[in-house]
């Protein structure tokens, strides 16, 4: 028995204290000179009670971010904002923009995603903090608000305050600025922190840093937090409620526990399908989610999911659904409209769902995996590729017509690996570790400045420019920006051909190419003359595989394909790129910073940290059972998009930051965050500190470390 | 910070002495100082023009590098320019002439300056508005209009506002009344009246530059995120736009004070000459049609050095300006 | 930093404001009927705006008034009226005539032919000169690129209007081709600098690392991939350039350097009219007159080409 809302406001967990905010069908507009406006947001209502984390989710236009943005008032002044926002009482859109700004960053503050382009460059950033208390409080003085800022500095923890205070912005790390913006926000201890993406420009030790940070200040303000995020991961640990964002509506809302175990809308069915999971990833194949939002300057009738709803009926593409509350509650019992309802959804089928007519399988059936060939995996095989020592030293030099040497940026410090025929070596680690200099020094096919490469055998820095020539054929590159990767002046019919080009194959036979390779990658080759700015980031992605394939490689390097394509598509780039790898017998070097889905898609992983791989073996057994104290870390600080699991999860945390890349650490390279270092006693510290651990074999797995017996002192449950 | 100045300054250093070194062989090569004396009647015999033209060590005969070299030996141990065709020394009439033109150029660049950059700022905030049209195509207006026509339009213009007025409210020609008595006061007053036409070109031509280019600056600043983050801290629009976006639209406005500086230095020579001014502009237009050398030379060593400076300053001004270069 | 760096061009970037429409894969909207390179959607935003339109016209009407003029009147540049000397425009000298009787109109058509062929000629050859230099020194990089970088920091010491009257003994007594080939000469530096920057990122762009690894040769590189994605500022600042072009030539004529008599540039008729500007007026103004609009209309042309080319131009941004 579906039980009506007038106007489909959820409320909180049966709280029955008012709500701290409230917003009431509220939608903006931006109208475009000579087009059709775009509707950002359409329509939108949503409750915030006091203390309650509330996790928005949603991916690249849904709207998510120009709802917050209307909530503090700072969209740009041609947008159209209707309906209501109230937050403690009043009514926010009614304000003037000095009567909100009194508002802002005391009762309301708000934290922003990209922190370098987000302060200031030209002050401190003790300064900037101080100027978030100067501007509500008109008694205090200069002196104090500074000293206050260093103690916000010291409180989000930030080592070294007082120093740090006169610092500016760019001389400060990612992790650290973001702390900043924390300390900002918090200053005025403010009743509702909107955080917009704060971890998605962040690695994932830092993420989860930052993520304790802000928990920490919702502890001691007692804050509301409405978390704005596409990572399902993040809010599963973290929220209380969680929003679904779609199409510039709000498709579901309730508590984190019942949006993920019984989901009432298919498309947060479908984004909690499609997203790899690191705890079953590798064991099953990902569900995709086809297609893409609608465009929001020519929305369709109906609901805007139905173009991709595997089952949607003609009541969807005919009418919009409202969100309604279909928790089987018991008939009869009366909702007095808020505080009653736990969880709503907005489809016509909602209910079939939460009675358990339509399960998850049958919305978003798995796809079955590709018949798999049997090859006969050769052991004695000849790598496709193979690294040995791998060296590659960046020189630090200051000053224009005389310059001199300041030091050695070691991003890639011997490393070494192999890749058997048709199997997919993972590599991973965060920024700054080398991964993304390794494979381009490899494709570079010069010779290194120390170690070796071997690709098919034969040694590059040996071959003259024709064999290199040729071996280019069987060694191709997928880039991660689809838009950055693709030469926005060329049809793509020409870009998948330009491989083909080089090897003088002929315009006819080019063409037949890539009609084959777009077929192959499941898109219209009748689309060869389109330009890249015609499609969508997916497809874009597809046709750089697409160009990849062009000249038949042994090989293909993929510098962290998905990782800028929304997490509903990724799993149909993934799917692919597996089929692929079965079909034309394929091997991947494969970089990615993201856990799950290395573990889904590789045979074998190696941890990068530092320009050193601290870990390498088979993918099952180094998530099962990882032996150095970093990729327990990172294994551990990766969310798991599941709220039962996540809470229960021990993490591991990282100490600061990573060093600067031109430190000379003696010992282990690790050992200044390392957190097994500091549970050590000091004899066993000294073999840390004296002494660089090389790779060594436990089990089949090698690890850099040399206490690796104690490596579950670290209790890491994945 | 101040040894990167320093560095920078050394740079440009270099730079100027290489381009007044070029100009001079340029120029000794391409003027010959000896023809107008090949046109008198009677001739000078051929002993009595090497004489001047050694005098003024400008001999065609002797080699241009070895000129070259006693020119900036002459200027290193003598701290002299030579002499020009009339006799006077070079450095004399610079010294004299300098002051001129210095007035109008850096009171014009300043003033320019600050109009320009106010205009900039005002415009991006009122994009598209109204006086951001105004502003836009009055600078354009400017950009298409020669320095030399807006001093003539304003010479035209001030002529009919004294006779409209049937008296000499703006003099123009020179600058001052010659022959004018009375206080100190008086005499500056006069100067400032015969500076206004000029300065007012020169502030036109460096508002219209100035201005278009802070205003794409401040178009970009305007929706930077720092500006957004103010707000969220509680700043009012207006507020954030002052402290926060102005600060840092400022930045680029230190390199682009370098590149515009030279185009100033040419129109105040322009306007110099318009008007009738006894500076450097008059002076080197002189110098060409009496193919003198030395002060040719001498101007160009002027004009460098002027640059040199305007370029040391501006590297001055954006490592106070902007944090991120200093370390 | 030229006006010309002001342009925001997002080499690559979408306008993100014409959505696209989606294609493929389950996408509610069909494929559009032709694909629409980004040549074409750029002149489409252009043609739509309209300064373009007013600048283009303006100029076109300019063009065909300097070409056809005249043909359609009696008087020429040089021949002389004595019945009607110094007098104002009349209905038989529409501009009027100088001292000693020439027609003004006659010689304002005269010089304008001259100084549109001259700007016409060098803008467009900077533009190239400093597109090469430009993406050598920045594909290059190593010792090619700080020895282009030294030379051009050289001649941007002096401003280049000095620099041109220092050389003006130069062609002195030559055709006012050389004068061309000189304004060009001088011209370049700035727009090299932004190629250069612009070369030098576009080479750590991924497209074009991708094409390295694939093998592709460096000129086929230039060719295919670099020039190509700053042929829009290169355009613009073509079209710029010949508005410096024009103001370079008229500036060195009126102070004697350039065009000298008996040849007719706008620079010349100014410097004629200048000394009677007070007392007979309508010889300087109608020669600035004709040169205001021309170089204005241009302007504009520009400055729509560099709205058009700017994807968030239009945009609210505050």
């Amino acid at each position: 028995m579906t039980n009506v809302l007038t106007n489909g406001i959820p409320g909180g967990n049966r709280r029955t204290d008012p709500p701290l905010l409230e917003v009431t069908d509220l939608s903006v507009t931006f109208p475009q000179r000579g087009g059709p406006s775009v509707q950002a947001v359409r329509g939108i209502s949503y409750q915030v009670h006091k203390g309650e984390f509330l996790g928005i989710v949603g991916e690249s236009g849904s709207g998510k971010s120009v709802s917050s943005l209307a909530l503090m008032g700072l969209l740009p002044s041609s947008a159209q904002v209707t309906g209501s926002i109230t937050f403690g009482g009043r009514s926010l859109l009614d304000l003037t923009d000095r009567q909100l700004s009194r508002i802002r960053g005391q009762e309301i503050s708000m934290i922003f995603q990209d922190p370098l382009s987000a302060l200031t460059p030209v002050y401190t950033v003790g300064d900037q903090i101080a100027e978030a208390l100067l501007l509500h409080d008109a008694a205090l003085s200069k002196r104090a608000a500074s000293a206050r800022a260093i103690e916000l500095l010291k409180l989000v923890g930030i080592p070294a305050p007082e120093r740090r205070a006169r610092a500016f912005p760019h001389e400060f790390s990612g992790g650290m600025r973001q702390r900043a913006m924390i300390a900002m926000s918090i200053a005025n201890d403010p009743r509702l922190i909107i955080a917009d993406e704060p971890t998605t420009a962040l690695d994932v030790t830092i993420q989860a840093q930052i993520l304790e940070v802000l928990e920490k200040a919702k502890s001691l303000t007692g804050a509301a937090v409405v978390l704005i995020t596409h990572d399902l991961g993040v809010v599963a640990g973290h929220a209380d409620r969680i929003a679904v964002m779609y199409a510039g509506k709000l498709v579901e809302n309730g508590t984190t526990d019942e949006v993920f175990a019984t989901p009432h809308m298919p498309y947060t069915i479908g984004l909690l399908r499609s997203v790899p999971n690191m705890q079953t990833a590798g064991t099953q194949r990902l569900v995709p989610l086809e297609g893409r939002p609608p465009s929001l300057t020519a929305l369709p009738r109906g609901c805007p999911f139905a173009a991709r709803c595997p089952i949607s009926v003609a009541a969807c593409l005919d009418t919009e659904p409202v969100l309604l509350d279909h928790a089987p509650a018991a008939p009869g019992v009366p909702v007095a409209g808020l505080g009653e309802a736990v969880h709503v959804a907005a489809c016509h089928r909602s209910a079939e769902i939460a009675s358990g007519g339509l399960t998850r399988p049958d919305v978003f059936p798995r796809p079955e995996p590709l018949a798999v060939e049997h090859r006969e995996k050769n052991r004695d095989a000849q790598p496709v590729l193979s690294v040995t020592g791998l060296v590659r030293h960046f020189p630090l030099s200051k000053g224009g017509v005389f310059s001199r040497r300041i030091g050695t940026v070691r991003a890639v410090d011997g490393v070494s690996f192999s890749i058997q025929p048709g199997q997919t070596l993972g590599l991973v680690g965060e920024s700054g570790c080398g991964k993304s200099t390794t494979i381009l020094e490899i494709l570079e096919m010069t010779k290194p400045q120390a170690g070796q490469i071997l690709i098919d055998g034969q040694d590059v820095a040996t071959l003259g420019r024709a064999d290199l020539l040729r071996l280019r054929k069987d060694v191709q590159i997928v880039f991660q920006d689809p838009m950055a990767a693709l030469d926005p002046r060329l049809p793509i019919g020409d870009i998948i051909a330009e491989p083909l080009t080089v090897h003088g194959v002929n315009a006819a036979n080019r063409r037949t190419r890539v009609a084959e390779l777009l077929d192959l990658v499941g898109l219209d080759p009748a689309m060869a003359d389109r330009y890249p700015h015609e499609f969508s980031g997916g497809q874009r992605q597809r046709v750089g595989i697409a160009r990849a394939l062009a000249t038949n490689p042994r090989l293909v390097v993929l510098d962290e394909p998905v990782s800028a394509l929304d997490v509903s598509i990724q799993a149909g780039v993934i799917n692919l790129l597996e089929d692929l790898k079965e079909q034309l017998n394929l091997s991947y070097l494969f970089v990615a910073h993201d856990l799950a889905i290395v573990r889904q898609i590789a045979d074998t992983v190696a941890v990068m940290y530092l320009g050193r791989i601290v870990e390498y073996g088979p993918v099952a057994e180094v998530f099962a059972h990882p032996r150095h104290p970093y990729t327990q870390a990172l294994i551990s600080a990766a969310p798991i998009p599941d709220p039962v699991i996540e809470r229960s999860r021990t993490r591991v945390l990282l100490e600061g930051d990573l060093p600067s890349p031109t430190e000379q650490i003696d010992g282990c390279n690790f050992r200044s965050r390392c957190p097994l270092y500091t549970l050590l006693p000091p004899q066993k510290r000294a073999l840390c500190e004296s002494i660089d651990p090389l790779l060594a074999l436990h089990g089949t797995v090698e690890t850099a470390c040399h206490h690796v017996e104690h490596s579950t002192l670290l209790t890491a449950a994945v | 910070m101040v040894f990167y100045i320093f560095k920078r300054f050394i740079n440009y250093f270099f730079l100027s002495l290489i381009a007044t070194c070029l100009a001079y062989v340029v120029s000794s090569l391409a003027l010959d100082p000896a023809a107008k004396y090949y046109g008198r009647n009677p001739q000078p015999t051929q002993q009595t023009i090497d004489n001047i033209l050694n005098g003024l060590g400008v001999n065609p005969d002797v080699p241009v590098l070895q000129r070259l070299w006693d020119w900036l030996v002459n200027i290193v141990v003598h701290g002299s320019l030579g002499n020009g065709v009339n006799g006077v020394s070079i450095g004399d009439q610079i010294i004299s002439r300098a002051g001129v033109s210095l007035r109008l150029l850096l009171i014009g660049s300043l003033i320019g300056a600050i109009v320009g950059v106010t205009l900039g700022v005002w415009g991006a905030v009122r994009q598209y508005k109204l006086s951001d049209q105004v502003v836009t195509y009055g600078s354009y207006l400017i950009f298409a209009t020669p320095t030399f026509v807006i001093g003539v339009l304003l010479m035209i213009g001030a002529t009919a506002l004294n006779g409209a007025a049937e008296m000499q409210l703006i003099a123009f020609t020179g600058e001052y009344t010659a022959g004018l008595t009375g206080s100190w006061w008086d005499l500056a007053l006069d100067r400032g009246i015969h500076l206004l036409l000029p300065t007012i070109a020169l502030v036109l031509i460096g508002a219209a530059g100035y201005s278009r280019y802070q205003r794409s600056v401040m178009l970009d600043v305007l929706s930077a995120d720092f500006i957004r983050t103010a707000r969220a801290k509680g700043r009012s629009r207006n507020s954030a736009l002052v402290r926060h976006g102005v600060r840092v639209a400022l930045i680029p406005m230190s390199t682009f004070f370098a590149y515009s500086f030279g185009t100033l230095v040419s129109g105040s020579i322009m306007l110099e000459i318009v008007f009738s001014f006894h500076g450097m502009g008059e002076f080197a237009l002189n110098a060409i049609s009496q193919s003198d050398i030395n002060a040719v030379a001498g101007t160009t060593l002027f004009v460098a050095i002027l640059i040199l400076f305007s370029s040391t300053l501006s590297e001055v001004l954006y490592a106070a300006l902007d944090p991120r270069v200093r370390n | 930093m030229s006006l010309v760096e002001e342009t925001n061009a997002e080499l690559g970037a979408p306008d993100v404001l014409i959505t696209p429409q989606p294609l493929g894969i389950g996408g509610p909207s069909g494929p559009p009927a032709r694909s629409r390179s980004r040549g074409r959607l750029i002149w489409r935003r252009l043609t739509q705006t309209s300064r373009f339109w007013v600048g283009a016209i303006t100029i076109a009407l300019i063009l065909a008034w300097a070409l056809l003029g005249p043909l359609f009147y009696p008087f020429d540049a040089l021949g002389r009226d004595p019945l009607n000397m110094g007098l104002g425009p009349t209905q038989l000298h529409w501009f009027g005539t100088n001292s000693i009787g020439q027609d003004l109109y006659a010689q304002t058509l005269v010089g304008l032919q001259k100084s549109l062929v001259i700007g016409l000629i060098a803008g467009p050859l900077g533009t190239m000169i400093a597109a090469v230099v430009g993406s050598i020194a920045g594909y290059m990089g190593g010792v090619v690129d700080r020895v282009l970088v030294w030379c051009i920091n050289l001649l941007l010491v002096l401003p280049s209007f000095i620099l041109l009257v220092i050389l003006s003994p130069l062609f002195k007594g030559l055709s006012w081709v050389f004068l061309t080939l000189f304004i060009a000469g001088f011209s370049w530096m700035i727009m090299a600098q932004v190629v250069r920057s612009q070369t030098k990122s576009l080479r750590d762009r991924d497209f074009v690392k991708a094409a390295r690894y694939m093998g592709v040769p460096m000129r086929k590189i230039l060719g295919r991939h670099i020039i190509p994605n700053v042929a829009s500022l290169l355009i613009i600042d073509a079209t710029l350039g010949v508005v410096a072009a024009i103001l370079a030539e008229t500036s060195l004529s009126y102070f004697g350097f350039g065009i000298r008599a008996p040849d007719v540039s706008l620079g010349t008729l100014l410097a004629e009219g200048t000394s009677a500007a007070v007392t007979r007026p309508w010889l300087f103004v109608f020669p600035a007159g004709v040169l205001i609009v021309t170089l204005f209309a241009v302007s504009l042309i520009g400055d729509a080409l560099r709205d058009a080319v700017d994807p968030t131009s239009g945009v609210n941004r505050d």
